[in-house]
């Protein structure tokens, strides 16, 4: 690993929604040239936390982005190093696919400088590799939610940083298309690029090189997602109530069947 | 290689060729029109009355027309994106109501009588108006504490609005003699806009556009909601303030010369949307054109359809506008989704 070893890192950081304070005093370490997933159940923060490493929500604490303060960082600088896609974010309705993917080339282009053959290279490769090339001059507001949601990560892709931050890039994606995700998420990390993803699908999480699990607002572990330590904490973090399983040379999260099954988890914890 | 959004592309263009042509004909149109009908044109050469009528009544009052549309269809573009709502109309943050209270203050204070009919050339009610519009928008601001959030400054432009129109109610309820004058004014007309006119909107719309298609990323980025424009690094607090600041001067402006015309602003995006998606650079563009070409054809029917006699164009705007956003509306329903 070269001089730098973690792409993002937080230290002793806060955040507040409204009054509320929903991240307390985190502390983590990216490390540079991997795939780190959060998960948790709802409300753990996670999302809170990726908007606050994206340097998009007011918080206390420091944010390291690639060895520099983050906040020190001039916000182009800032957006060509780290993209970042959201969940539930406005859709742009009356936008081609094209145009809106070229948005993310936003941070590479001087005001007002028309896209440069470089640009529109970069937004090809980016919607060709969520397969959304095909309909690129059609408006978002004509595309299937699974449709959109393959723009909206070519427009993430399009930016080209470092490091890319997504929070549910799986949201209504069908299981050929997360696949596809995968595969890309994977060909990311081994062309040196750094991945942080917030997953619901527990399963895909466990693909990652690292698993930061969160409750609370906390960090309860992080650690590499083929140890048994992760696992239990997943368990824990689950109330018991999922199992993780070696499939195929592939770690897998199922569900726990029947009750009396999960009776039995929690008597075996309680010891 | 080949531009890839070339089908969308191409469309504009040719909706810009269309608008141009569309208004060229229009201005020509608004020539002939009016109490006295063609024959003015007609007698042009040798009457001098006729032509007087038709280079200093007709002619500016088209012109006028065409930029006040400019005007509000460029304000209603840029509220739309600023605010991410397609119900957004340029009058959102108080300026119509502002307006309004602004004539109705000037025709209070400096008198609808003969004597101070010379003050009140002078000063202008368009003056009071545009005062009152930015003043308005300010007050909105104020209320918001700032332009940073979307759904307070809604809300801060919905309570001025209410405010501000029932002080201007109250005004004219102690001076009936000037409901009659602030009416016209409330339905909007072109009938008063002259050379002078022109030029002031002119110079405002050429500054206004300008500045829009400075910022038209930003609307982009926005349309993809404030985090991720935001991660895109755009400075988003002073764009937003800038905008707002254009919004108020391009409607202000109208405003004051033309009264509250109705639905253009909100209308005019609409119409360019549903030909063609564009971002928001072309938009505004496209959006200016159509608000144009509107308010000239409204102005163009209101002194035709009963002539010699004329209506209000606001009225024009306002049953015309909601005509069709009554049909957007069922033709959305009929497709199973909201508007």
């Amino acid at each position: 690993m070269s001089g730098l070893t973690s792409a993002l890192s937080a230290k002793a950081v806060h955040a507040w929604l409204g009054n509320a304070e929903v991240l307390h005093a985190i502390s983590l370490q990216f490390p540079r040239g991997r795939w780190t997933s959060l998960v948790g159940p709802n409300g753990a923060g996670k999302s809170t936390l990726l908007k606050v490493l994206a340097g998009l929500l007011p918080h206390t604490g420091v944010v390291t982005l690639l060895g520099q303060p983050l906040l020190q960082i001039p916000a182009k600088r800032r957006a060509q190093q780290l993209s970042w896609l959201g969940q539930n974010e406005a859709s742009a309705d009356d936008l081609t696919a094209y145009d809106v993917t070229m948005l993310g080339r936003l941070p590479h282009q001087p005001w007002l400088a028309p896209p440069s053959a470089g640009d529109m290279a970069a937004v090809e490769r980016a919607l060709r590799s969520t397969q959304a090339w095909d309909w690129r001059d059609r408006a978002l507001g004509q595309l299937s939610g699974g449709e959109r949601q393959r723009v909206l990560l070519a427009r993430a892709l399009a930016v080209e940083a470092e490091v890319l931050l997504m929070d549910e890039p799986l949201a209504n994606l069908d299981p050929p298309h997360q696949t596809d995700w995968l595969l890309m998420v994977k060909g990311l990390v081994a062309g040196g690029k750094t991945v942080i993803s917030v997953l619901h699908e527990i399963s895909f999480a466990l693909q990652a090189d690292e698993l930061v699990v969160m409750d609370k607002g906390g960090v309860t572990h992080q650690g590499k997602t083929s140890d048994t330590a992760t696992h239990q904490a997943l368990v824990d973090v689950f109330d018991l109530r999922i199992a993780i399983h070696r499939v195929q040379d592939q770690w897998v999260a199922l569900p726990i069947a029947n009750a009396s099954e999960l009776d039995s988890a929690a008597l075996q914890n309680s010891f | 290689m080949s531009l890839p959004a070339s089908h969308h592309q191409r469309k504009a263009i040719v909706l810009v060729g269309v608008l141009m042509l569309a208004s060229a004909l229009m201005l020509l149109l608004g020539m002939t029109v009016g109490s006295t009908g063609f024959e003015s044109v007609m007698n042009m050469q040798q009457n001098p009355q006729a032509m007087q009528i038709v280079w200093d009544i007709r002619l500016p009052r088209t012109a006028g027309a065409w930029l006040a549309g400019a005007l509000l269809g460029l304000a209603g573009a840029v509220a739309q994106g600023l605010f991410r709502n397609p119900l957004a109309d340029p009058y959102l943050l108080g300026s119509a109501s502002g307006a309004s209270l602004g004539v109705a203050c000037a025709m209070v204070l400096f008198g609808v009588s003969p004597l101070a009919t010379h003050w009140v050339a002078r000063l202008g009610l368009t003056g009071a108006a545009f005062l009152g519009a930015v003043a308005a928008v300010l007050l909105t601001l104020l209320l918001a504490k700032g332009v940073q959030h979307t759904l307070r400054l809604l809300l801060a432009g919905v309570v001025v609005g209410v405010v501000l129109g029932a002080t201007t109610s109250l005004i004219l309820l102690f001076s009936p003699d000037l409901i009659q004058a602030m009416q016209s004014f409330m339905l909007g007309s072109t009938a008063f806009v002259g050379w002078n006119a022109c030029v002031v909107m002119l110079a405002v719309f050429a500054a206004c556009l300008l500045a829009a298609w400075l910022m038209s990323h930003v609307l982009d980025g926005l349309a993809l909601g404030e985090a991720t424009a935001q991660s895109l690094g755009l400075r988003l607090p002073q764009m937003r303030a800038a905008l707002v600041a254009l919004l108020a001067l391009a409607t202000g402006t109208a405003v004051a010369q033309t009264g509250l015309i109705a639905f253009v602003g909100l209308a005019a995006p609409h119409l360019v949307r549903s030909v063609v998606k564009t971002t928001h650079g072309r938009l505004s563009v496209l959006s200016s054109l159509m608000g144009a070409v509107l308010l000239m054809a409204a102005d163009i029917l209101a002194r035709w359809l009963i002539a010699p006699q004329e209506l209000p164009v606001g009225v024009l705007t306002a049953v015309l506008g909601g005509g069709y956003l009554l049909w957007l509306m069922h033709r959305h329903t009929g497709h199973g989704a909201g508007l």
